[in-house]
C-alpha cells in the first residue's frame, strides 16, 4: 500500500517538475508547478510530517503560486523571440544527477527501515517554537518583515 | 519505501530544478527552479528525521519549516526584482540584461 501510494507520487511529482521546468508556455509551467508542490506535500504526509505538509500547501500553492501568476500576468513575455534551450545546463544537470545517485548507492550505513514513532501534533511545535526555537521564530520574523519592505520598496514607481 | 528511495527522488526533483535554473532563459523559470530545489532540500530533511535514530525529537520538522519560511521570503524579493527589472529594461530575458548601468 505504501510502496504503490510511494510510486505513484513520485511519478507524479517528477513528471509534474520536468513539465514546470521544459514547458514554452509560462502559465501552464506555472500551474505544473502548482501540481509538483501538491505532490511534495503527500510525501510529507506520507513520512509522518503533517504539519509541514500543510504548511507547504498553505505557503506555495495558497502564496507563491499566486505570486507567479501574478508577475507572468505583469510583465508580458514575446513567445516568438525565444532562443532555443541551453543544452550544457542539461549536461550539467544530469552530471550533477549521476554524481548523487553513486554517492547515495555507495553509502552502506543507510537505514532501512523506519521506527515507528509518536504523530507530532502542532502542540509539540508550537511549545518547542515558544521555547527551544524561540530564537530563530524571532530571526525569521525579522527576515519576513525585511523582505516584505524590500519587495515594496523594489517595485515602487521609480521618481524621475 | 526506504531512504535511499526517496534520496534518490529528491535528487532527481533537485537536478531538475538545477536544469531549469540553469538552461532557461527567462527570470520566472530561474526562480522556479531555485524553488525546486529548496523543495528538494526539504524533502532530505524530512526524510533523514524520520529515518534517523531520534525521530521523538522533531528537529527535521523544525528546520523544514524555517527552510518553507525562508524560502517564501526569497521568493517575493525575487518576483519584485523580476518585476523591478522589466519595468526599467522591458524585458525579463537574462541573457539581455548585460549592463551594470540602469
Amino acid at each position: 500500500m505504501s510502496t504503490i501510494a510511494f510510486a505513484a507520487i513520485a511519478i507524479l511529482t517528477l513528471a509534474a517538475a520536468l513539465a514546470a521546468a521544459t514547458l514554452q508556455k509560462l502559465m501552464h509551467a506555472a500551474l505544473c508547478f502548482a501540481l509538483m508542490f501538491v505532490g511534495i506535500s503527500a510525501f510529507f504526509f506520507l513520512l509522518g510530517a503533517e504539519f509541514v505538509g500543510l504548511v507547504q500547501i498553505f505557503v506555495y500553492i495558497g502564496a507563491v503560486a499566486v505570486l507567479i501568476v501574478f508577475t507572468i500576468l505583469l510583465t508580458r513575455y514575446d513567445v516568438s523571440k525565444v532562443r532555443g534551450f541551453n543544452w550544457s545546463g542539461v549536461l550539467v544537470a544530469i552530471a550533477v544527477f549521476a554524481g548523487l545517485v553513486w554517492a547515495i548507492t555507495k553509502t552502506k550505513s543507510l537505514p532501512l527501515a523506519a521506527p515507528p514513532i509518536e504523530p507530532v501534533t502542532v502542540h509539540r511545535i508550537g511549545e518547542l517554537l515558544m521555547t527551544n526555537y524561540v530564537w530563530p521564530l524571532q530571526c525569521v520574523g525579522v527576515l519576513l518583515t525585511a523582505a516584505l519592505i524590500g519587495a515594496l520598496v523594489l517595485v515602487m514607481e521609480e521618481k524621475n | 519505501m526506504t531512504l535511499s528511495i526517496l534520496l534518490v527522488v529528491s535528487a532527481a526533483l533537485f537536478c531538475i530544478g538545477l536544469l531549469a535554473a540553469l538552461s532557461r532563459r527567462h527570470a520566472i523559470f530561474i526562480l522556479i527552479g531555485i524553488e525546486m530545489m529548496l523543495a528538494a532540500a526539504n524533502i532530505n530533511f524530512i526524510a533523514f528525521w524520520r529515518f534517523g535514530p531520534q525521530p521523538a525529537q522533531p528537529t527535521g520538522v523544525m528546520v523544514a519549516i524555517f527552510a518553507i519560511a525562508i524560502a517564501a521570503a526569497e521568493a517575493a524579493v525575487g518576483l519584485a526584482m523580476v518585476i523591478a527589472v522589466y519595468r526599467h529594461f522591458r524585458t525579463t530575458d537574462v541573457d539581455q540584461l548585460d549592463q551594470l548601468k540602469g
